[in-house]
């Protein structure tokens, strides 16, 4: 299962290639890119933080906790075969391993405290998505966590959350997680939707794509109508939104508007959901091209129709390359394994585009209701670009109003916006800040978020000890000889 | 002891139960989930204080985004308790402020 | 940004082309000498040495084959505490300097005997005014109980500190803005057209008239420098630094390589590498300064690192700075140094003065850091 010993190359660029193709993601998209790319003969290596494979959507399904299987539902278990031809396919997984780096050859992973530089031909990141950050007064407090937070705990502990519990927010995931735990024959108090009514007609302007699409808005309509059975409040026009503390700082109640009147309820329990947005920590450390995306609000990979990036040999799938579902990702990895194939000439590229067509139509089919969800489901304003007093960066606890103040001021953007606050300088490297930040100097200087950009991140983007990295320096530069001289200081000398 | 904040545990297949202590205290779990998830079930927390105001703070994103879940897992402070397993006999404690510059003895 | 600028008159008395640690310094200078000022600043995105050093406020080894640089750094270092009070003052922001002395730490005999031959060679070229002292393993253990059973010694100079340069940068654009000074991020600047009583100067955006101009653009120099009959030849050297988690506070003094922040972050540093405009990163180094660090501290082994970056240094061939006036077109002035922190009080004061007034100090001894050394 573990790569050769010569993965330990000692200089960046000439790491030879262990593998043809690393795979950084073990979720449907990086598992059925690799059980493709095995098939055709390429040595294939799969890199996963999590002990067992599945990815967030189909966490722990190789070794279910809930007994009853109704819970989680048919779309859940439909990836426990999936798993099942990935552990049975010819391919190094590397489980439990963080990649905290990559360049255009190798990537260095960290396992069990030790990192290790690992070097491919070509590289595939199918990182996800990451739960798009919902800032709110009160959004830090114990007992506020996200909606994916509690999905992942019914998967791999079968944890339901405390009483009483309230669902707040927007998306698809909002309605399945509050049926799913319904099911469990817990209470919930209360689904609270966010998403402003204007959006409701204006999604209405997507029902060709909607109705092409039936299958997943037959599914959205049957959790509604299921959460009505159930006789759960479903409340929407919900605004102004803020979780409150007790005198210990948990949480104990929230409140909102509705209906042009405060409400508040007892709540020991929130879950807040604003949809997923691509993880592009590593697309965008590795440098590769990224935009910006008006109507899912977030940046993604600037990729070809096979998922190629604006750097050669890397490939995006799935939905760190823009967000279309568990069963568009895994499509989308195995055209990405095509194109590798086709790349590295193991196939022709006749051979490539004959298989890809049916691939593709699947893809567009599935994708149709997209536009439909994308306008339904736009997070509300207020969840975008926050109010001053709402912490904006969690870790450093900068409020919007601090990043509005130094946009007035003159920043350039949000490097700069960094440097002057420590937003995005915490332990989370930005993840819960960053698209945030770029919304709020956007609104202060009235341009397009697209001309704000976004922090630059670079390596190490999971952080790992001084220790860990030291061991990788060759013995000739541990001393600090990789300077003719001894080396001075930035300013110690000169 | 568990308390009214606690996850409830559902009906689950069978697994193997380890114990860690947590803050002191026993708490058991089931093999192959996170500490966070444990600390969780046993209802204790918060399970941090940040270092710039000492605010109070919990598990939030459990699939390592968020870093709200650093805790000192066996003496090693700053650790993320969403993606640490549990084992047996694990020493598990909150995170107060900003690491110690080294490893206390508990 | 630039909404207040128009184009077909005079906008600023004095423009500043580049609004990184220099040239804000000088602005701030020449604002305090009540003349009105423009800096013409890049994008989020541009290569930024301000953003990318290591704090330090330092003057121990620095001017060893130039004693005008090396008094010029003790001046700099003397103004700093008023400096930063100043700015503290005006705009509410905690600098987070501390002056205390600083360590150059050695980690085999041989480097801590080079060292120590320097700075007395220093010593005896500045006429014995220098001070400073060379720390065996025990001495410095005495003064930082974490220092490394394997660390030979260091060099401690009194006259050495630190500040949060990321504040600094921030206090001084408020500072700025607080009196009224234009700051526009419309650069790169694709032209300076000196014209009759000052000088044009041309950006993507609308074009800033001034009648002086301070070229303080770093790297960007080299090319702006000829427009104005003056010669920039800077080198981008990078140099990497590593910033850890934050730690509780265990460490008192700056070293040369590794300083704990106001906020408990750790800092390490440093390499110098010459590899063009490349500001990224490599495992390599990276690996190499964590490595020295853990070696220097080794608590540091287990503390996270955090982010890493690779910023360009901005090096003359001696590695001097360049203060000079254009003859053919005087009103257009170069200042370039990689120093920016240090130097930042002397460039706001005696620096100021003279692009302001013509008055020229003693201590700056301009005819010393005058380019033509390069062609000589």
């Amino acid at each position: 299962m573990n790569p050769s010993a010569s993965a330990l190359s000692a200089v960046d660029d000439t790491a030879v290639a262990d593998y043809d193709l690393a795979v950084v993601g073990s979720g449907p998209a990086g598992m059925a890119a690799a059980i493709d790319a095995a098939e055709r003969g390429l040595s294939v290596a799969v890199i996963d933080d999590q002990p067992l494979p599945g990815g967030q959507i189909y966490r722990q399904v190789g070794d279910p906790v809930l007994q009853d299987r109704n819970v989680l539902g048919p779309d859940y278990y439909y990836g426990e075969s999936l798993v099942q031809r990935f552990c049975a396919a010819t391919v190094d997984r590397i489980d439990r391993a963080s990649v905290w780096e990559a360049g255009p050859r190798h990537l260095c992973l960290s396992r069990d405290g030790r990192s290790r530089r690992l070097g491919f031909k070509a590289l595939l990141l199918a990182t996800g998505a990451q739960e798009r950050p919902v800032p709110f007064p009160g959004w830090t407090l114990p007992g506020v966590m996200t909606c994916g937070a509690a999905q992942i705990m019914l998967k791999t502990s079968g944890l339901a959350p405390s009483a009483p519990l309230v669902l707040a927010g927007s998306g698809p995931l909002l309605l399945l997680l509050a049926c799913q735990l319904l099911r469990t024959g817990i209470q919930v108090e209360a689904v609270l939707e966010t998403t402003p009514t204007a959006h409701y007609r204006d999604a209405l302007r997507e029902l060709g794509g909607a109705l092409r699409g039936w299958r997943a808005l037959a599914k959205g309509m049957g959790l509604l109508a299921e959460l009505k059975r159930g006789g759960v409040k479903h409340l929407g026009g919900v605004s102004e939104l803020r979780a409150l503390a007790d005198s210990e700082g948990k949480l104990d109640r929230i409140s909102y508007r509705r209906r042009g009147r405060e409400q508040r309820i007892a709540c020991r329990t929130l879950l807040v959901h604003q949809g997923v947005v691509p993880n592009v920590q590593l697309s965008r450390a590795v440098g590769a091209e990224h935009h910006w995306d008006a109507l899912q609000e977030c940046w993604r990979p600037t990729l070809d129709s096979w998922g190629a990036s604006s750097i050669d040999n890397l490939f995006i799938a799935g939905d760190g390359s823009g967000i279309g579902g568990a069963l568009v990702a895994e499509k989308q990895g195995r055209l990405a394994a095509l194109a590798i194939a086709a790349r590295l000439q193991r196939i022709s590229d006749q051979e490539r585009d004959a298989e890809a067509a049916p691939i593709q139509r699947e893809i567009h089919r599935e994708l149709a209701i997209r536009p439909f969800l994308d306008r339904l489901y736009r997070p509300a304003q207020e969840f975008l670009r926050p109010a001053d007093d709402t912490l904006v960066c969690r870790c450093e606890e900068v409020t919007a109003g601090e990043i509005r103040r130094i946009a007035r001021g003159g920043c350039a953007g949000p490097n700069q916006a960094k440097a002057f606050s420590r937003a995005g300088m915490g332990p989370c490297q930005g993840r819960l800040c960053g698209l945030t930040v770029s919304q709020l100097i956007a609104e202060a200087r009235e341009v397009p978020v697209a001309d704000v950009g976004y922090y630059r991140v670079r390596s190490p983007i999971k952080p790992i000890t001084l220790g860990e990295l030291a061991a990788m320096a060759t013995p000739a530069k541990e001393l600090g000889a990789h300077d003719a001289k001894p080396a001075p200081a930035a300013d110690a000398k000169h | 002891m568990p308390s009214d904040s606690a996850f409830k545990r559902l009906p689950a297949t069978p697994s193997e139960t380890v114990q860690l202590w947590v803050e002191g205290q026993a708490v058991n779990a089931r093999r192959g989930e996170s500490v966070a998830a444990a600390v969780l079930a046993a209802g204790l927390g918060p399970t941090r204080t940040t270092p710039v105001s000492g605010a109070p703070r919990a598990p939030y994103c459990m699939m390592g985004i968020c870093f709200e879940c650093l805790m000192e897992i066996d003496g090693r402070p700053n650790t993320q308790g969403c993606m640490t397993p549990v084992a047996e006999g694990m020493q598990v404690r909150f995170q107060h402020g900003a690491r110690a510059s080294q490893e206390e003895t508990a | 940004m630039s909404a207040g600028l128009m184009p077909g008159r005079c906008d600023a008395d004095v423009a500043v082309i580049g609004g990184g640690l220099v040239g804000l310094a000088v602005a701030l200078g020449l604002q305090e000498q009540g003349l009105k000022v423009a800096v013409v600043d890049e994008g989020d995105i541009a290569l930024r040495a301000s953003r990318g050093n290591f704090g330090l406020v330092w003057v121990q080894g620095k001017g060893d084959t130039c004693p005008e640089y090396a008094r010029l750094s003790r001046l700099s270092a003397r103004l700093w505490k008023d400096y930063a009070a100043e700015l503290t003052d005006a705009t509410g922001v905690d600098l987070q300097l501390s002056q205390i002395g600083g360590l150059y730490v050695c980690l085999s005999d041989d480097e801590l005997a080079q060292r120590a031959d320097m700075l007395s060679a220093m010593r005896d070229t500045l006429g014995g005014d220098y001070p400073f002292e060379v720390l065996d393993h025990t001495a410095l253990k005495a003064k930082v109980p974490e220092i490394g059973p394997t660390v030979a010694g260091a060099t401690w100079g009194p006259e050495d500190g630190h500040v949060n340069p990321l504040l600094l940068m921030r206090a001084m654009v408020q500072r700025f803005n607080q009196r009224g000074g234009l700051l526009s991020t419309e650069g790169p600047v694709l032209k300076i057209e000196p014209n009759e009583g000052g000088f044009r100067i041309h950006t993507r955006g609308q074009p800033v008239a001034a009648g002086k101009v301070v070229l303080a653009a770093g790297l960007g120099n080299r090319d702006l420098a000829p427009q104005v009959g003056l010669s920039a030849p800077v080198i981008p050297n990078r140099g990497q630094v590593l910033i850890a988690e934050r730690v509780r506070h265990f460490l008192d003094y700056p070293t040369g390589h590794v300083r704990q922040t106001g906020e408990g972050t750790i800092q390490c540093g440093d390499s110098k590498e010459d590899v063009g405009f490349d500001p990224g990163t490599t495992t390599d180094v990276m690996a190499a300064i964590a490595a020295r660090a853990v070696r220097m501290f080794p608590l540091l082994e287990q503390v996270k690192l955090v982010r890493a970056w690779g910023a360009l240094r901005v090096m003359t061939p001696d590695g001097y700075p360049i203060y000079q006036q254009s003859e053919q077109h005087p009103g257009a002035y170069l200042v370039t140094c990689h120093s920016g922190v240090t130097l930042a009080a002397a460039h706001a004061g005696p620096l100021a003065d003279w692009i302001a007034n013509d008055r020229v100090h003693n201590e700056l001894a301009l005819e010393a850091f005058h380019a033509q050394r390069f062609s000589l």
